[in-house]
């Protein structure tokens, strides 16, 4: 009898099986979300500085602690490897982050008078999440540098001190 | 006026690359956090930071929400002629202000 309800049963099954397949799936997607959300929001941004154009991976250094423990002020140093001369230097800095209520943090204007491509500056951290810094050079070119931060104590975003 | 701190080399040599680091008091209040009230605290940051060597803009910056309370900003310039170093904020509800700092360029 067994073997005769067995094919009865398969279509059940397989709907069932289906369907959580389907529910997984969706739970997945819910869970995914926010997280692919922020990484969308961090490119459009760095896709609005740039206009459009893929930025390299190199030349630029950012410097942070990657375990910060008070994200109210986390020192952040950027320096782009150039030789800052009238025919070859960096001709803007900028940062950005990708949890934060907004994604732009900061940005420099340089020129070959700079003599050295390096800033600093304190920054806010609402919680851990990562960090991008772009440079443009003075031939029009774009580079990046990225790095992953864990914050112990977030930047106050909720509420009064 | 905010107090500010404006590191600055008194002398250097032609073509030397001097460190200038600047501090201002600023609450830099984001935008974002609510007060006692449970209100949204209006926004009230500096928006945008220069550098003048003798008249020509050396250094800027374009700050948003994301820069600490008291903004420091640090950077480099080449030293090319004695005169001066003219620092300007600038931000939220009129905020405005300038620095003078005096170098002397030796040979």
């Amino acid at each position: 009898m067994s073997d005769l309800k067995f094919p009865e049963h398969q279509p059940d099954s397989t709907v069932r099986r289906r369907l959580l397949r389907a529910g997984t799936a969706i739970g997945a997607w819910i869970i995914v979300r926010p997280a692919m959300a922020a990484s969308e929001d961090l490119a459009s941004a760095v896709r609005a500085y740039t206009g459009g154009a893929a930025a390299l991976p190199g030349k630029v250094k950012l410097d942070v602690a990657t375990l910060v423990d008070n994200g109210n002020t986390v020192p952040v140093t950027i320096t782009v490897d150039s030789a800052m001369s009238a025919a070859d230097h960096v001709t803007r800095i900028a940062l950005f982050n990708e949890k934060n209520p907004q994604r732009d943090m900061i940005r420099f204007t340089l020129g070959p008078r700079a003599g050295k491509a390096e800033v600093s500056s304190r920054m806010r951290l609402a919680t851990s999440q990562k960090l991008v810094a772009i440079a443009q050079t003075s031939d029009g070119r774009f580079w990046s540098d990225s790095i992953d931060v864990i914050v112990t104590l977030a930047a106050c975003i909720e509420g009064d001190v | 006026m905010a107090s500010t701190v404006i590191n600055v080399p008194a002398k250097a040599r032609r073509g030397e690359v001097m460190e200038i680091r600047t501090l201002i008091r600023h609450p830099m209040e984001t935008g974002f956090r609510p007060g006692a009230d449970g209100r949204i605290q209006p926004r009230d940051i500096i928006q945008r930071f220069s550098c003048h060597y003798n008249g020509e803009q050396v250094f800027g910056a374009e700050l948003f929400s994301a820069v600490a309370a008291n903004p420091y900003i640090a950077f480099y310039t080449l030293a090319t002629e004695s005169g001066t170093l003219s620092f300007h904020w600038e931000g939220d509800h009129g905020f405005t202000q300038t620095e003078t700092v005096k170098i002397t360029v030796i040979d």
